[in-house]
Parts: C-alpha cells; structure tokens; sequence
C-alpha cells in the first residue's frame, strides 16, 4: 500500500495512503499518510455509515495541503474487543442422513441467494467453487478431517482458497439472516466458532497440520490466530 | 480471535525502506481528478482472478459495481465490504464529493492490486510504475490509497 504511494508519487501522481497499521504506515512513510485505528478489512472504518466515511475521506485529503512529507492519525477509533458475532439463526437440521455441514450449507442456500440479490457477491463464493459446489468442497473437507490425505480427498483446488470460498459463502448468508450492519470480524466469528462448517473446516486444518501437511498449505485455511 | 490479535501477527512485518520520499503536487483538489488504487486485490467478475503471489494490476471500472474480492490472506475482515463496498472502496463517496465540487471530477477508471506480498520488488519497480504512469496517462492527478 504505502510502496504504492511511493511509486505512483516518483510517477508524477499526488497520492494519500490510508493505514490500519500503524507500525507499517509509520515505518513505510508514504510521503501522506493518514493512520486509521480501524479494523483490518475496514480502511473506511465504518460500513453503511457514509458520514463517518466522509469525514476519514476529508481528513485524508486535507494533507494534500501540506507541501511536504506528513503523517497523521484519524482522530477516532474503532476497536474490536473478540465478542462480537452475528446472531445469525442456524437451519433447523433436515435430513439428518446428512453430516451436519451439509445439511447446514444447504439449508443455507437461500439466506446466500437473498444476500447476493441484495448486497452483490463481493466476497465469495465463485473464485474457486461457486455456490452449486460449496458442499462438494465442505465434504471433501470432511474427509480430510476424518484422515484421508488432503491430496486425496478432492479438495476442488487450493486448500485455502477453496476454504475462502466456503467462509464466504458463509458470511453472504449471514448478511441475508441478519437486518443490521456487522461488526468487524462477527462474520468470521460466527463461520468459525458457530457453524459446523467452520468446525470441519478447523479440524481439516488441525488434521493437515498433524499430518505433517507443509505450513503454508494448511496455515492460510484460516486467519492466523487459529 | 480479536482485531488485535490479528494485527500482532503482522505488526513486526518487514517494510520496505525508500531512501528518498517523492513528492508529487497536485492541483487544487476542487480541479483534480481523482481514482482510487487499492490493494484489496479488487476485480470485476469478468476479469482474471488475482493469482496466489499476483504482482499485477487489475483496471477497475468506475461506472460498473461489481468489485469482488480476489484477496488470498483470510486475515482481514471481509463482512464489511460485502455489506457496503465503500468500507473498502468509496467510490460512491468520490461521486458524492465531485457532485459537492469539492473534487474536480472523479477518474473513469481505478485500480487493483494485491497486497499480500512477500517480495515487493516486482511492484516497486515493475507493475507499480507502470500503473502510476498509466493512471497518469488517464488524467489522474490524485490517487487515494486504501489497504485491507
């Protein structure tokens, strides 16, 4: 981001670099630099809320003033304290043939549908496995978890990717279960720690790395606190 | 798992060093044209995926909404730009300052890059140039920078 900054300016361009970082803003220096104390993901800081968007924009360009190098800070910030999680209601289980994410992704599906008619698809599914696939990749998750080799277990392409795709199948429906804006990481909390998706999805991960799996396979199958 | 934690896998990431800081002056902001560059590793549905360690660029349309996602770090909370994309990519709010005249115009088209980068080389010398030198071309003169 700031690297940009410094390129696009070498290139004739004026520029602003926005930051959650601040330690990575600072030590970068792009030649403007505005540090907002924001959620990773949330540069703008606040979804749904064009006023407070505005005013992070106008403190941005307000150091296009400055006739030289600057940096400063947002003066407001947003802090996740690890609670927040969508209350999003589970289906009911349907066919209890089924293993439990199965039946949950599927029972899923039009909470998906409405929010991609609403929202748009933004953040998945549909880079590697779209949303008529996502059970394929949720079962062969499960059978990795349940100890076939990842490379046999038809996985529908890289591990991490395909698991980007099923978490964002996830927080799509979420976003058509739920009336209100989302709390930074309540998407991600309630997929990982609240669905049986997410637990097979952690236990292929846990299965991967026990298995002497290389760490860069399994380590990006979920955010790196996990 | 908290934002917090999130950050302190990251915060004592290596940054690059520039031993000198270009500096660009623009016109007024009133007279400038505006885009937005990204590294959320934005694309329209219709264009290449952006490739595990992708050093590219994707040219972003500004008369079109449907900007996905192609990020490979599951790092970063994504709910929010798939409930507004403007918390990542505020393009409704530049049309909204140009509308107000306090922007000159906002640029016809905006950019994608990737930010998970382990080697930065190829984009400060390469890929990064030539996106800045294109956008120039454009009649950009005012970049807004916004990360995931």
């Amino acid at each position: 981001m700031s690297t940009l900054a410094h390129v696009f300016e070498a290139e004739g361009i004026a520029t602003v670099a926005l930051g959650s970082m601040r330690k990575q803003i600072a030590n970068t220096a792009p030649p403007r630099g505005l540090w907002c104390d924001f959620p990773l993901g949330r540069p703008l800081g606040k979804p749904g809320d064009a006023e407070f968007q505005h005013r992070v924009i106008a403190a941005a360009f307000a150091l296009l003033e400055s006739d030289g190098p600057v940096f400063a800070e947002f003066p407001e910030s947003i802090t996740d304290d690890g609670t927040g999680v969508e209350s999003c209601p589970l289906p009911p289980r349907h066919d209890p043939d089924l293993h439990p994410a199965i039946d949950e992704a599927r029972g899923l599906r039009a909470a998906y549908d409405r929010a991609i008619e609403r929202f748009g698809n933004r953040m998945g599914a549909g880079r590697v496995v779209d949303a008529d696939h996502v059970t394929d990749a949720i079962e062969a998750l499960i059978r990795v978890q349940e100890g076939t080799p990842w490379k046999e277990a038809g996985i529908p392409g890289i591990p991490a990717r395909v698991c980007q795709d099923v978490r964002g199948y996830y927080e799509t429906a979420a976003l058509g279960l739920s009336d209100h804006v989302p709390d930074a990481w309540a998407g991600t909390r309630w997929f990982l720690d609240h669905t049986e998706a997410g637990k097979v999805l952690l236990g292929a991960r846990v299965a991967m790395r026990d298995a002497g799996v290389k760490q860069p396979i399994w380590f990006y199958m979920a955010p790196g606190d996990h | 798992m908290a934002d917090r934690d999130m950050k302190a896998l990251t915060d004592d990431i290596e940054t690059p060093v520039f031993e000198t800081t270009a500096f660009a002056t623009p016109p007024p902001l009133a007279q400038a044209t505006v885009a937005l560059v990204t590294t959320a590793s934005l694309h329209h549905p219709d264009q290449d995926d952006f490739a595990p360690v992708d050093t590219g660029y994707r040219v972003l349309d500004g008369s079109r909404r449907d900007y996905v996602t192609g990020h490979w770090s599951p790092n970063f909370d994504a709910i929010g730009f798939g409930y507004d994309m403007n918390t990542v990519f505020p393009l409704d709010r530049l049309d909204e300052l140009a509308a107000q005249g306090v922007i000159g115009r906002v640029s016809d088209v905006h950019m994608a890059y990737a930010g998970n980068q382990f080697d930065l080389s190829t984009i400060r010398m390469d890929t990064g140039p030539a996106g800045g030198r294109w956008l120039r071309e454009q009649g950009v003169d005012v970049v807004l920078l916004t990360p995931v």
